[in-house]
């Protein structure tokens, strides 16, 4: 199921712990770098989130979705909403949260069932114009009634209290300090944990399998007996609850969101972190969210002094530099590994049909 | 006729100006072969669109042991028991023959999204249930030894049998059959026809279009033609086979001779 490794049971124990133990380690070597590295891993877990939600919907049942961020929009502003001074609720996370899945899973059922008979290029546009609507929305919903606030966003946002702990600030054990962040590492990896084993467990199960025959043929799963329209409205409902659930984790860290935070742009990289790494295919996609949201921040911390000790000065900024890196990997990618760097089986042979 | 499964009656087609099915009329008798012949074009594969609620019909009904079969989408149809095979073949290429066969279990299975998350021990029996009766079903037409192999590498004949193994894990009870012998050579035919032989011994009636003349005289209790969306004759093999609208529409080059 997880690939040959799982073959040798004492090998896949030791490959556990020292994954485990990795992990543990990670965000205080990190933080020895420095803090801003483990709020960047902290991001990229989010995106590792949002990516197999959107694995769900584009990956296992191939309905091209670029209206994705709407979901994570629609989880943020639940969050910040109930847990801000805003509309003075103060709701603990483990309210929202759920309801945030679930607000954000209605809203794939909305966008779901106009779109069903959609495919490819069509259901794109449609998607794409859902993503720009929920975020015009969130826009200027201040007026007559402020529910948003509009453009200025909502502020001082809860951050997250588990076990005594509060999130948003640094707890002193001693001489040790544990701070907010590095706790919300290890809540957001715990989180990550349930979000891998959920997909895996759907792939491999009656539902996946149904999605699986959809992408193939959709014709001839209507004629086995397979409800398409549920299942498709099911994908969108289990990808939108992801996109939710990570939405209102962000609000929590960030303590601060806008409507800003929420554009088309943030949905075609959460696609191209899934097509990259392989669509379909659960740790290709986690590979991919995290390549994408880790080499743009080392270019970061790297092009300005690498420039400067070469030439004096800075001759193109990292900015340019990431936007031109990223062109020539997706052209790399679309050359050389067309159904990403970790393909599922399944799409690897979907595309090599395409080129016979 | 009291014992029939599958009643059709008046059902009328059009696309466009074209008629493709004009007041078609028959009875598909309980766990019988029903053959279903005429020219290229006459409406055979229309029919089966039809009745599996691919395509909406203008005009007529279809009723099912008795109750109608009315503005049902294929889903459901296969649902109530009336599974299907596609001329030009439509397996699901890129999975393996066994996962064909288990995505046919779907609609006679019922775990849903927290059984699949939980993996909770009723989900676990019931998958092992479905890889089980998917194994029974690709043994029972020949392929159990091909089970990993991907639908799209098998040969054609393999590919042919492997639609009929997915269909019967619907656990129909009409099974229509489009062209099953099409692209089959003379010994595929032969074991074609003793695993439908089988199929019937099962109690399950099976619904045939053919081309194969041979295959279908032999093999069907009653054969309907159709020519230019028309049925011109039905009756027994030998009945048909006589009828000289029949001969001039279709068999009179074959059968003549």
């Amino acid at each position: 199921m997880m690939g040959t490794w799982t073959r040798n049971p004492q090998l896949k124990w030791i490959g556990f712990v020292l994954i485990a133990v990795a992990l543990a380690i990670l965000p205080f070597a990190l933080a020895q770098v420095g803090t801003a590295w483990v709020r960047i891993t902290n991001f990229a877990i989010l995106f590792v989130l949002l990516s197999l939600g959107l694995n769900i919907v584009v990956g296992f049942a191939g309905l091209l979705d670029l209206g994705y961020i709407a979901f994570y929009a629609v989880g943020a502003y639940i969050y910040a909403l109930l847990a801000s001074p805003h509309f003075g609720l103060h709701l603990p996370w483990w309210m929202i949260l759920p309801i945030g899945a679930t607000v954000a899973c209605i809203f794939g059922i909305l966008l779901g069932a106009p779109t069903l008979k959609l495919r490819g290029d069509y259901l794109a546009i449609v998607t794409l114009g859902f993503g720009e609507i929920v975020r015009i929305f969130m826009n200027n919903l201040s007026d007559p009634i402020n529910i948003t606030n509009g453009p200025k966003g909502i502020s001082t946002i809860d951050s997250i209290k588990l076990a005594g702990l509060d999130f948003g600030n640094n707890t002193r054990i001693g001489d040790f300090v544990l701070s907010g962040t590095i706790k919300y590492y290890f809540f957001l990896l715990a989180i990550m944990m349930i979000v891998i084993v959920i997909n895996f467990r759907l792939q491999n199960s009656r539902i996946g399998r149904a999605w699986e025959a959809i992408r193939e043929d959709e014709m001839a799963a209507r004629a086995m007996g397979i409800n398409t329209t549920r299942m498709k409205l099911l994908a969108f409902a289990m990808g939108a609850s992801f996109g939710g659930v990570a939405g209102g984790m962000f609000s929590a860290i960030q303590g601060f969101i806008s409507p800003e935070s929420f554009v088309l742009n943030e949905s075609v990289m959460v696609l191209a972190m899934v097509v990259l790494g392989g669509m379909g295919n659960i740790w290709g996609v986690v590979l991919g969210a995290v390549l994408l949201s880790f080499v743009p921040e080392i270019l970061r911390y790297t092009v300005e002094p690498a420039q400067k000790a070469m030439f004096g000065h800075q001759i193109i900024e990292a900015e340019v530099l990431r936007m031109l890196l990223f062109g020539f990997a997706m052209v790399g990618m679309m050359l050389y590994r067309p159904a990403g760097i970790l393909p599922s089986a399944v799409r690897k042979r979907e595309l090599a049909k395409a080129d016979a | 006729m009291s014992s029939a499964i599958l009643e059709i009656s008046g059902i009328t087609k059009r696309f466009g100006g074209l008629t493709a099915l004009s007041d078609v009329s028959f009875a598909i008798p309980e766990k019988s072969i029903f053959g279903l012949i005429g020219p290229n074009g006459a409406g055979k594969t229309t029919l089966f669109n039809v009745l599996t609620g691919l395509y909406i019909h203008d005009e007529g009904t279809f009723s099912f042991r008795g109750k109608p079969l009315q503005d049902l989408t294929p889903d459901r149809i296969a649902a109530l028991g009336i599974a299907r095979t596609f001329q030009n073949i439509r397996l699901f290429a890129n999975l393996s023959a066994l996962e064909n066969v288990m995505i046919g279990r779907h609609v006679r299975t019922k775990a849903g999204v927290w059984g699949a998350i939980t993996r909770n021990a009723a989900t676990r029996a019931e998958e092992a249930g479905i890889e089980k009766r998917a194994h029974e079903l690709l043994t029972f037409v020949g392929l159990d030894a091909r089970a990993n192999e991907l639908a799209k590498h098998l040969s054609y004949g393999d590919q042919r049998r492997l639609e009929i193994a997915r269909a019967l894990a619907t656990d129909p009870q009409v099974l229509a059959l489009d062209e099953p012998a099409a692209g089959m050579n003379a010994t595929e035919k032969i074991s074609l026809r003793s695993l439908l032989e089988s199929i019937r011994q099962q109690g399950i009636t099976i619904l045939l279009i053919e081309h194969d003349v041979k295959l279908v005289m032999g093999l069907c209790d009653r054969i309907a033609v159709l020519d230019y969306g028309k049925k011109i004759a039905e009756g027994m093999p030998s009945e048909v086979q006589r009828d000289p609208k029949v001969i001039e529409a279709y068999l009179g080059a074959e059968v003549a001779a």
